[in-house]
C-alpha cells in the first residue's frame, strides 16, 4: 500500500469504528449496523472477486457458489456432527479451495464469454446440489440448528460485536489484496489483464496465476460464507443462486473493476440500495440492477472510484 | 467526457447520500389522543412466494383499516408496520431487525414461508421480540427450549398427513404411491408422509420426486402405477400440482384415488385442471370451504365474516393464506388489548391463548405446543362438479 493508501485506509477505519455509535443515536438509522455487517460480509466476497476480474480479467459468475461452500461446510459441521465454529472454518476454505482448483484447471483454459458460461453452469451445479442433498443441507427448507459464533467460549450474538469482527476480517482482507497486487504476483495479474498473450511471451506463467487468484478469490467467499453462516444461523440454497453471483459481479463493477477500494465501495452502496434505499422497487429490483449496470458501463467504465482524483505511482493505480 | 463522468459519478452518490438521510426527515405523525400501538408484518409480497403474500398483506391492512374505523385497540390508534421481504432470507432477517430497532414494534406477524421464517426465529430470541409466522413448518417452534419467542399460526404438515392417512385408513387403503416437488414445500411434505406412513400402517411402494417448473410428469406416474399403489399423494405447489391432475387423467389412472397436499386449496386450481381434478382428494382448513359448513361449526361465523369482507374489499376469492394472515393478526390485536405493547407480556398471553377462534382452527397454545392447531382443525374435501364438497 502507498501513503495515499494508507490514509484513505486510516480515515475508513475511523469512519467505521465510530459508525455504530453514530447509527445508535439516531433512531431512524439505528438498523443501518445489521445492513453493514451484511455489507462487511459481501465485501469479502467482492475483494476477492475483484482480484480475479479487475486483476485477472477474469469474469466469475460461480462466486455465490463458493460463498455457499463455505457457509454449508461451517454450517454442517456444527450442525450435525457440533463441531465449534472456528475449526469449522478452515476446512470450508480448504474445500473450497479444493473444488476451485479441480474447476479451474479446465475453466481457465477458456476465455471471455466462454469462462463465464462454464463458472456459471458450475455454479447452477452447487445449488442443485445444495437443493437435492437433503440428508446434509437440509434441501429447499434450509438447514437450522446451527450455532452462533463462539470465541473463547463468549457467545457473538449482539450487532455490534458482529460488526466490528466482519469489518476488522474484511480490512485485513483488504491490506492482504493491496500487498498481493504490489508483489511480483500482482505486477504479473496486471500484465495479464492487460494483454495475456504479451504476459505469456515475456515469461509469466499465465496460467499459473490465472488458477491461483482464482483459487483465493473462492477462499475468500467461503470465509464470507462461514460468517454468513454463523451470523444468520440458518442457510437455504436461495442465497447461493446465480443471483447472488450477478449481485457480487455487480458490486466490483459499481465500484469499479480495477480498484479494491471500489469493490468495498460498490459492495456497501448496493448492500444499501437492495435492502434499504430502493426496496419500493421489490422484486422489480433485478430491473434497478441492470440500469446501474448499464449506467456504469456506459459512463463509468472504471466505476465510481474513477470520480475521485486519481493517485499516481511506480506501481499503478492500486 | 472526464468531466461529464465526474458528474453522473457525483449525481449517483449524491443519490445514495438523499436516500441515506431521507428517512431522518420522514417520520410518521399521527393526530391522536393516544400513542398508536404497532404490529409488525413481514410478508412475501413479491417474488417466488407472492402467491403468499400479496392476500396476507391484503388481509392484514384490512383489519387493520377496520379496528383504526372502530376506535382502534383500547382507544390506540393500531398502526402496521408492514416490509416485503422479497421471499429473500437476508432481506426478511434485516426487516426483522429493522422492525424491532428502529420501528420497536412489540409484536411481528408473518413471515410468509418457512425459510423466511427460520431465518428470524434466532433473531426473535436474541432481541426478545414476540414473532408469529404464517409457515406451517415444525422447525419453527421446535426444539420449544430455544424457540420460547416464536409462534406460528399454519397447520403443521404432520397434521395434514395425519388427516389424509386417517381418510385412506378409512378406505382401506394401505399401499400408497407418493410423488413431491423438490421444493423446500415438497421436501418437508415428503418426509412427514415418509415418517407417519408406519404409525397409520401404510406402506409406500413409489417415492419420486420432480422439480417446480417440470412440464411433464407421465414418468413419475408410470413408474408409480407400475408399484401398483391403491392411491397416489402429490405433494407440490404451483402448476405441478395441475399438471400431476391432468396427467393422471390422460394416463386413465383415475381409477386409483388421487390425494393432492393443502397447496391444491386455491379455486384458481380447479379452473386450471379444466375438469381433470373431479374425484381429487385433500385436507384443507375450513377457510377454504365456509359455505359447506354446518351451522354448528364454531368456526363459521369468522369464516363467513372475514370471507364476505375480503371478497367486497378486493373483489377476489378468499385464500388459506389470508386466512393465516387473519389468524396471526387477531392474535396479536387481541394480545395488544390485553396487556398493551409489551413484547414479553404479549408472548406470554400468546402462549396462554385457549379456544382462540381463527379461519385455520380453534387454537389452543401452551408451553409446549406453540403451534396450536391438530388434525382435527382440517377437513377432507373432495372436487366434485368443478368445486369443493365435504368428502365421505
Amino acid at each position: 500500500m502507498q501513503k495515499r493508501d494508507w490514509l484513505i485506509f486510516l480515515a475508513v477505519a475511523v469512519f467505521l469504528a465510530i459508525f455504530p455509535f453514530i447509527a445508535a443515536r439516531i433512531s431512524a438509522i439505528s438498523h443501518y449496523i445489521d445492513i453493514m455487517v451484511f455489507a462487511g460480509i459481501f465485501s469479502i466476497v467482492s475483494l476477492g472477486l475483484c482480484m480475479l476480474m479487475g486483476y485477472a480479467g477474469q469474469v466469475s459468475m460461480a462466486q455465490a457458489a463458493f460463498f455457499g461452500i463455505g457457509a454449508y461446510t461451517s454450517g454442517i459441521l456444527t450442525s450435525h456432527f457440533h463441531w465449534h465454529p472456528l475449526p469449522a472454518i478452515p476446512i470450508g476454505c480448504l474445500l473450497s479451495a479444493a473444488v476451485a482448483w479441480l474447476v479451474g484447471v479446465p475453466a481457465l483454459r477458456l476465455k471471455g464469454h466462454y469462462l463465464a458460461m462454464a463458472t456459471l453452469g458450475f455454479g447452477e451445479i452447487v445449488h442443485i446440489v445444495l437443493n437435492q442433498e437433503v440428508e446434509w443441507t437440509g434441501g429447499p427448507s434450509g438447514l437450522v440448528d446451527i450455532p452462533s459464533l463462539k470465541i473463547l467460549g463468549v457467545r457473538i450474538s449482539s450487532e455490534e460485536a458482529w460488526y466490528y469482527i466482519v469489518w476488522t476480517a474484511a480490512l485485513c482482507t483488504l491490506i492482504f489484496c493491496f500487498n498481493v497486487l504490489r508483489s511480483r504476483v500482482g505486477r504479473a495479474l496486471r500484465a495479464i489483464h492487460e494483454e495475456e498473450t504479451a504476459a505469456d511471451a515475456m515469461g509469466v506463467p499465465t496460467a499459473r496465476f490465472k488458477l491461483q487468484v482464482f483459487v483465493l478469490s473462492a477462499v475468500l467467499a467461503a470465509i464470507a460464507g462461514s460468517f454468513y453462516t454463523h451470523y444468520v444461523t440458518f442457510l437455504n440454497p436461495g442465497t447461493f443462486d446465480l443471483m447472488w453471483s450477478i449481485r457480487f459481479v455487480l458490486m466490483v463493477m459499481l465500484g469499479g473493476v480495477q480498484s479494491l477500494w471500489g469493490a468495498v465501495l460498490g459492495t456497501v452502496l448496493l448492500t444499501f440500495i437492495g435492502n434499504e434505499w430502493l426496496r419500493v422497487f421489490a422484486d422489480f429490483d433485478i430491473l434497478v440492477y441492470g440500469a446501474i449496470l448499464l449506467l456504469v458501463a456506459l459512463f463509468l467504465p472504471d466505476g465510481l472510484v474513477s470520480i475521485f482524483p486519481k493517485g499516481r505511482s511506480a506501481s499503478g493505480n492500486v | 467526457m472526464r468531466s461529464m463522468r465526474q458528474g453522473i459519478g457525483m449525481a449517483m452518490m449524491a443519490a445514495a447520500f438523499l436516500g441515506a438521510v431521507l428517512p431522518l426527515t420522514a417520520s410518521p405523525c399521527m393526530a391522536a389522543d393516544k400513542e398508536p400501538y404497532k404490529i409488525g408484518a413481514i410478508f412475501s409480497v413479491t417474488g417466488v412466494g407472492s402467491f403468499l403474500g400479496e392476500p396476507e398483506k391484503k388481509t392484514a391492512e384490512m383489519i387493520a383499516a377496520d379496528v383504526n374505523k372502530n376506535g382502534g385497540i383500547n382507544g390506540h390508534p393500531l398502526e402496521l408496520v408492514l416490509y416485503d421481504d422479497e421471499s429473500d432470507t437476508t432481506k426478511c432477517n434485516l426487516n426483522f431487525k429493522r422492525l424491532a430497532k428502529t420501528d420497536k414494534v412489540p409484536v411481528v406477524i408473518g413471515p410468509s414461508r418457512t425459510g423466511e421464517s427460520l431465518a428470524v426465529v434466532g433473531v426473535a430470541e436474541d432481541m426478545e421480540v414476540p414473532v408469529i409466522t404464517c409457515a406451517s413448518s415444525y422447525k419453527i417452534v421446535t426444539p420449544i427450549e430455544s424457540r420460547k419467542w416464536c409462534f406460528k399460526v399454519a397447520g403443521s404438515e404432520s397434521d395434514v398427513v395425519g388427516k389424509i392417512y386417517d381418510h385412506m385408513k378409512s378406505k382401506g387403503i394401505t399401499k400408497i404411491g407418493v410423488m413431491c416437488d423438490s421444493t423446500g414445500f415438497g421436501a418437508s411434505g415428503k418426509e412427514e408422509l415418509v415418517k407417519l406412513a408406519p404409525e397409520y400402517g401404510i406402506t409406500i411402494v413409489a417415492d419420486e420426486t420432480f422439480g417446480p417448473k417440470d412440464t411433464d410428469l407421465t414418468p413419475q406416474l408410470t413408474k408409480i402405477r407400475e408399484a401398483g399403489p391403491q392411491a397416489i399423494v402429490n405433494w407440490s405447489i404451483g402448476p405441478t400440482q395441475i399438471l400431476a391432475v391432468k396427467n393422471w387423467r390422460s394416463l386413465k389412472m383415475d381409477s386409483i384415488p388421487m390425494y393432492q397436499s393443502h397447496g391444491f386449496g386455491n379455486r384458481k386450481n380447479l379452473e386450471l385442471a379444466e375438469g381433470a381434478a373431479e374425484g381429487v382428494l385433500l385436507a384443507l382448513a375450513r377457510v377454504n370451504v365456509g359455505p359447506l359448513l354446518p351451522d354448528s361449526q364454531p368456526q363459521k361465523p369468522v369464516i363467513m365474516a372475514y370471507k364476505k369482507a375480503y371478497e367486497d374489499l378486493y373483489n377476489e376469492p378468499v385464500s388459506s393464506f389470508g386466512g393465516h394472515a387473519w389468524d396471526s393478526m387477531n392474535l396479536a390485536i387481541a394480545a395488544l388489548k390485553a396487556v398493551g405493547p409489551d413484547p414479553a407480556k404479549i408472548r406470554d398471553f400468546v402462549e396462554n391463548t385457549k379456544g382462540f377462534v381463527g379461519q385455520h382452527g380453534v387454537f389452543n397454545f401452551s408451553p409446549t405446543d406453540h403451534g396450536g392447531l391438530s388434525k382435527d382443525d382440517l377437513e377432507m374435501v373432495v372436487v366434485k362438479n368443478g368445486d369443493w364438497a365435504l368428502a365421505q
